[in-house]
């Protein structure tokens, strides 16, 4: 099948789920309502609050979030030669965890402060806090990719490295008050609706710049399928590209994480789900998939989350996990078996 | 083979890893329109060579003159236009199509993005001719035979272009008639597209009835010369001869003595 079509349909099926995520929520508001307010119609202050102020942010950081989780993970997928490998692989989102965890734990006992009271001033604290802790863990990763020749080596001291963090946010959640165990719990458990207002379009408008710096990568990421003897005799500097995939795909993980929290899954499945629909190892094709599929499988996950009955309680991180598992497991293993017939 | 040019100059070449030499003193060439098999014992030093050549790892000493130019000199992409790379081990690709995998060989011409041109379209459907696999080109990597897969990574080497060709022990994973067939399609590519192609092998009498040249490595040096030069001068009795292992030096065979 060609697959520039099926590019556009998922263009195409992000926009009907973003319709979707605007016009269903436990409020009732008609659609007609809802165009309005898109078009700046101000005179119902409710509506236009929960459509401007919660549904649409909610959905473009889903847009966002996903699609760079999920090009991600396609990336360290690719650059391992792993297909378990995933953006929490590494260490990173690890890194992101330490680095609340040392914010929201440390604060009451340093500061005497409880972060998980402030407000505004200590989300954005814990933002700033995610991405140094995994971008200092990234820049440690990309040290020792320097350092060591072996892809598996480099895995599995980032999987050590992220023991590690993990085992260290023990010793201080051991050392903290319980309501700030609660606000650093709730932070794991992951959410599109934490981000809005001004913080919304930064973290969107970062996202915009970052995910086209990916399309750049798609020719390396090709070249290093076929290993790293053969795509080192094909002219490309082994340890330049690692180094190179590995800082976009961490940056893009380090964002997602500080505003959203720990998203399970997407990366890791988004990957595998595109390569089955699109049946290629071609980038040129992958990138573009799983950005597109990435997005439509976080605006969804984001629409159960916020069903009525669940009133946005439900964490994102168990809506992706229960709705992508069976899904992908199914595609994959449809797949598998018209393999084996040809 | 007279007329044909030198590719490859060796001299004084020192290989082996940080702590440890493998071999020294190597003086040798390689020419084009030639088929070299290096030869010799295992952890003689083989992969080694084949890696140094071509710059997967870096030489301790001497130099390595490709087309007259020290190796270490040439850019990245500039080398990867020069030698061409054939590896034992079959690379493990899922959902990527020989045609496609064959287009790779042209990543040192084509831009950034890894577009092809209608020029490199024809190289590669070309090359793919030249090994006889274009009712291969649509089926997927992973379904192919060791020996199919072999034939699609050296046609991988022919869309790259490159004077030499360089392989380690291409044919060590195939069945015998696939072995044969293997070798012949190297010698031929020699013969009638001018390349230089070097490869490493463990089978001794199919090597000694095709090579042009034999480089026999061993005791951490090379002795070459035409496969006749190299039985004649005992060198390679002295590699395989032992205890009920003979090597007949006329009609350059390996006998078992009961």
């Amino acid at each position: 099948m060609r697959k520039t079509p099926i590019l556009i349909l998922l263009g195409f099926l992000i926009l009907v789920l973003l319709v979707v995520n605007l016009l269903l929520g436990s409020v009732k508001i008609p659609a007609g309502d809802t165009l309005a307010i898109l078009f700046g119609d101000r005179s119902n202050e409710i509506f236009s609050n929960i459509i401007l102020k919660s549904r649409l942010p909610q959905a473009l950081v889903a847009i966002m979030a996903g699609a760079g989780l999920a090009v991600s993970g396609l990336q360290m997928q690719t650059v391992f030669r792993n297909p378990l490998a995933g953006p929490s692989v590494l260490g990173i989102s690890n890194g992101a965890s330490l680095g609340v965890a040392i914010v929201v734990l440390m604060s009451s006992s340093l500061a005497g402060v409880s972060l998980s009271r402030i407000g505004y001033a200590g989300d954005a604290a814990i933002s700033i806090a995610a991405i140094i802790g995994s971008l200092a863990v990234m820049t440690l990763i990309v040290w020792v990719a320097r350092k060591v020749k072996g892809n598996v080596t480099l895995l599995i001291i980032g999987v050590m490295i992220g023991y590690l963090v993990t085992a260290i946010v023990g010793v201080l959640k051991f050392f903290s008050a319980e309501e700030d165990i609660k606000a650093f719990v709730v932070w794991g458990l992951g959410s599109f609706a934490r981000v809005s207002g001004d913080r919304m379009l930064l973290f969107v408008g970062m996202m915009a710049v970052l995910l086209p710096l990916s399309f750049l990568l798609v020719k390396t990421l090709n070249l290093m399928l076929l290993g790293d003897d053969y795509a080192r005799n094909l002219g490309l500097n082994i340890s330049r590209s690692r180094t190179l995939v590995i800082l976009n795909s961490g940056v893009l993980v380090a964002i997602v994480t500080a505003y959203c929290g720990p998203i399970m899954f997407i990366g890791l499945a988004v990957p595998h789900l595109c390569r089955a629909i699109f049946r290629t190892s071609d980038h040129r094709i992958l990138v573009p998939g799983t950005i597109l599929t990435g997005a439509a499988l976080a605006l969804l996950c984001s629409l159960i989350a916020r069903m009525p009955g669940f009133e946005g309680a439900l964490p994102v991180n168990s809506v992706t996990a229960l709705v992508g598992a069976p899904v992908i497991a199914s595609v994959i293993f449809r797949r598998r078996k018209d393999d084996v017939r040809e | 083979m007279s007329g044909n040019k030198e590719t490859i100059r060796l001299e004084n070449l020192v290989i082996g890893y940080e702590t440890k030499t493998v071999a020294e003193g190597i003086n040798a060439s390689l020419n084009s329109g030639e088929l070299t098999c290096l030869i010799g014992p295992n952890g003689a030093g083989k992969s080694t060579l084949m890696r140094t050549i071509c710059a997967f790892q870096k030489k301790l000493g001497g130099s390595i003159f490709i087309e007259g130019k020290e190796l270490s000199d040439y850019p990245d992409k500039e080398l990867a236009r020069k030698i061409g790379v054939v590896l034992t081990h079959r690379p493990q690709i899922q959902n990527m199509s020989v045609e496609e995998l064959v287009a790779l060989g042209r990543s040192p011409y084509t831009g950034f993005f890894g577009r092809l041109t209608e020029e490199d379209k024809r190289i590669v459907a070309e090359a793919i001719d030249m090994i006889g696999i274009t009712s291969l080109k649509d089926r997927m990597i992973q379904n192919l035979s060791d020996g199919e897969r072999q034939k699609v990574m050296i046609a991988k080497a022919i869309a790259q272009q490159t004077p030499l060709i360089c392989l380690d022990e291409p044919t060590a994973f195939l069945d015998f008639p696939s072995k044969i067939e293997t070798m012949q399609l190297l010698k031929k590519l020699c013969r009638e597209q001018g390349k230089t192609i070097f490869l490493s092998t463990h089978d001794l009498e199919l090597t000694l009835q095709i090579a042009d040249r034999i480089f026999l490595m061993q005791n951490g040096t090379i002795t070459s010369g035409t496969p006749q030069e190299t039985a004649q001068s005992g060198a390679l009795s002295s590699f395989i001869e032992r205890e009920g292992i003979i090597f007949d030096k006329l009609q350059m065979r390996v006998k078992i003595s009961r």
